[in-house]
């Protein structure tokens, strides 16, 4: 046993308030941790319903480093199950998505499931006969997962078979799935897709602290927003030259100190939170003709533009995914090792929506988060700077201070200057809460 | 003026070369300025547009990235990638001598390598070719890599 399983006195050791043990990063007994405590029992996205539309259409993907399986059942609902056999062991599908008919079929020895996970069929069945079988956790199919919800198309599910609700973990912050389904003048979205896939060497909550880290795009970036405007100047175009899309989408990355600190933080209860509460990076895109039009006509004028006004910039929902409201976006980031994480990217269709906001969100995603995007390669690069750093002995804290207070209580929600590191300071307060939710206390056990 | 088979061929090994040597001006005034460099996500994919792909760049952006690899504050070009192509002959699929306009498609491996990393990839290049002015120029450039669907660390060069 190492330093940490079991003592949830070293975990909660590892956040003091503004600055956190470089453990949390770098160390594999806590990545294990991390995997058995925390994805177990926070509320982990999946998918999207619109991956598996009919019956029997499945997705394969991972809640923290658990192999799973989103498929619509026969009755239309979508389920989430272990992708193991329960006889050896074996993956029961192997491809990212399709559809398996009425049920699943291992391909070892066709033991056969229903698309909810009860066994159907074992070829020569008799030889359990008397054998006790039935008492066995493998007559009983394919495990499902402890919970799963639909919350507007989004799937999401607990590993663990009790802990807290859905609405309790995620609170007000539902707010923002709620924008981002709203802008739909049908209210409902659509993947468009397959999402990029970009594998970078460092812990996954690098990225998602970078998330609302306001403080690096105007640096980080300058190699590539920087340059988009400079080029553009020395282009001496004539006013009112409609900008390159790249102008549209990268230069705003280069925005000021204060139109950070004035876009304004807000976060939430379990370590949620986002960036933008006033403004953001994609106020200014250019308007798509007729599409406020059909908002007005699904919802009313006023409802149609307090959808539009919202201009959230990225939000978390802890532990590991970002979404972008304005721009149909989703981004989830599976950890895979304390020093390896699979960044998966996802965009949306509006149903009923103009195709040219699919376009643009399309561009976004190339643009910024594909391996080959420009804007990628300067996060990849501080991440894993920030990986190999980590290893020197001469300091162990990592500094989360921005406009750090003194007892910070993240149980409110609460909106602040858009530079604060609150939000990853919230996110260590909910990583110990859930990290710590479950674990035995060795020590008490002990006394 | 016309364009022999084997001009069109030595046209896609100069410009690989260019790529290979770093020589991106030269390199960026093969384009025409409407053209744009396609690489799917998608095996087979149709729609550069709507769905997400690795890169679908207009000459603006291309310039960006050129211009961002000598860039002073560029960290992730310090040190700078390197690159290598080897191509098969080029097949010419497409000759339209009376509109000036020509289609090759290559096979080709792909090498870039920066610090102790180094990573291979196959690749298909269709090229749609124009002859402007007497000059052989690229009208659009898809690159299809083999593995698309896998995931990828960072691809900073042209592949």
């Amino acid at each position: 046993m190492g330093r940490y399983a079991d003592n949830p006195a070293a975990i909660k050791a590892l956040f003091r308030g503004n600055e956190v043990h470089r453990d949390v990063y770098i160390d594999q007994e806590i990545y294990k941790l991390e995997m058995k405590h925390l994805f177990a029992n926070a509320w982990v996205f999946v998918g999207h319903e619109s991956q598996t539309p009919n019956k029997g259409d499945y997705f394969s993907t991972q809640v923290g480093d658990q192999p799973v399986i989103q498929v619509r059942h026969s009755d239309g609902e979508v389920h989430v199950l272990h992708n193991r056999c329960p006889h050896k062991g074996t993956k029961i599908v192997i491809d990212r998505a399709g559809n398996t008919g009425k049920f699943f079929r291992c391909p070892y020895h066709a033991w056969s499931f229903k698309t909810d996970g009860c066994l159907l069929a074992i070829p020569l069945k008799k030889g359990y006969e008397n054998t006790g079988f039935e008492k066995s956790d493998s007559g009983n199919g394919m495990k499902a997962v402890g919970e799963v919800r639909n919350y507007r198309g989004f799937i999401f599910c607990r590993l663990a078979e009790t802990g807290i609700s859905f609405e309790d973990y995620f609170g007000g912050s539902l707010s923002s799935i709620d924008n981002m389904v709203e802008r739909s003048p049908a209210g409902r979205l659509e993947v468009a897709g397959p999402p990029l896939r970009y594998m970078h060497h460092c812990n996954w909550k690098m990225l998602v602290e970078n998330q609302t880290d306001t403080c690096h795009p105007m640096v980080a970036h300058e190699s590539s927003a920087g340059t988009a405007v400079k080029l553009w100047e020395e282009l001496d175009m004539p006013e009112g030259t409609p900008l390159p899309p790249a102008m549209e989408i990268i230069a705003p990355f280069m925005s000021p100190y204060e139109f950070f600190e004035n876009m304004g933080i807000r976060t939430w209860p379990n370590g949620h939170g986002h960036t933008g509460v006033h403004h953001s990076i994609h106020s200014n895109y250019s308007a798509i003709q007729g599409y406020m039009e059909k908002m007005v006509e699904a919802y009313g004028e006023e409802k149609a533009k307090a959808i539009l006004n919202e201009n959230r910039h990225n939000t978390v929902y802890f532990p590991n995914i970002m979404i972008k409201g304005p721009i149909q976006q989703l981004r989830v980031f599976i950890p895979l090792a304390a020093d390896k994480t699979l960044v998966e990217s996802y965009i949306y269709r509006l149903v009923d929506g103009p195709e040219q906001l699919t376009a643009r969100t399309a561009m976004y995603n190339r643009m910024i988060n594909a391996p080959t995007s420009i804007v990628g390669h300067d996060d990849l690069e501080m991440y894993e700077r920030a990986q190999e750093g980590l290893q020197s002995d001469g300091m162990e804290w990592v500094n989360i201070q921005r406009l750090y207070e003194e007892d910070e209580d993240f149980s409110q929600e609460k909106v602040e200057n858009g530079t604060t590191e609150r939000q990853m300071r919230n996110q260590f307060d909910a990583w110990v809460k859930f990290m710590t939710a479950d674990m035995n206390d060795v020590r008490e056990a002990a006394e | 003026m016309s364009v022999s088979k084997d001009q069109l061929i030595d046209f896609i090994y100069e410009e690989v070369r260019m790529l290979d040597e770093g020589r991106y001006d030269e390199w960026l005034a093969l384009w025409l300025k409407d053209g744009h460099y396609w690489m799917p996500l998608d095996y087979n994919q149709t729609d550069p547009l709507n769905v997400t792909s690795l890169m679908y760049e207009d000459l603006f952006m291309l310039k960006l990235r050129v211009e961002r690899l000598n860039g002073a504050r560029t960290f992730s070009q310090k040190p700078k990638s390197r690159c290598h192509h080897v191509i098969q002959r080029p097949f010419v699929d497409e000759m339209d001598e009376a509109a000036g306009t020509f289609v090759t498609k290559t096979f080709m491996h792909y090498v870039e390598t920066r610090l102790d990393e180094q990573f291979l990839l196959a690749l298909t290049a269709r090229h749609e070719l124009a002859l402007v002015d007497g000059k052989l120029r690229i009208a659009n450039k898809r690159v299809d890599i083999l593995n698309c669907d896998a995931a990828f660390r960072n691809i900073q060069l042209l592949p």
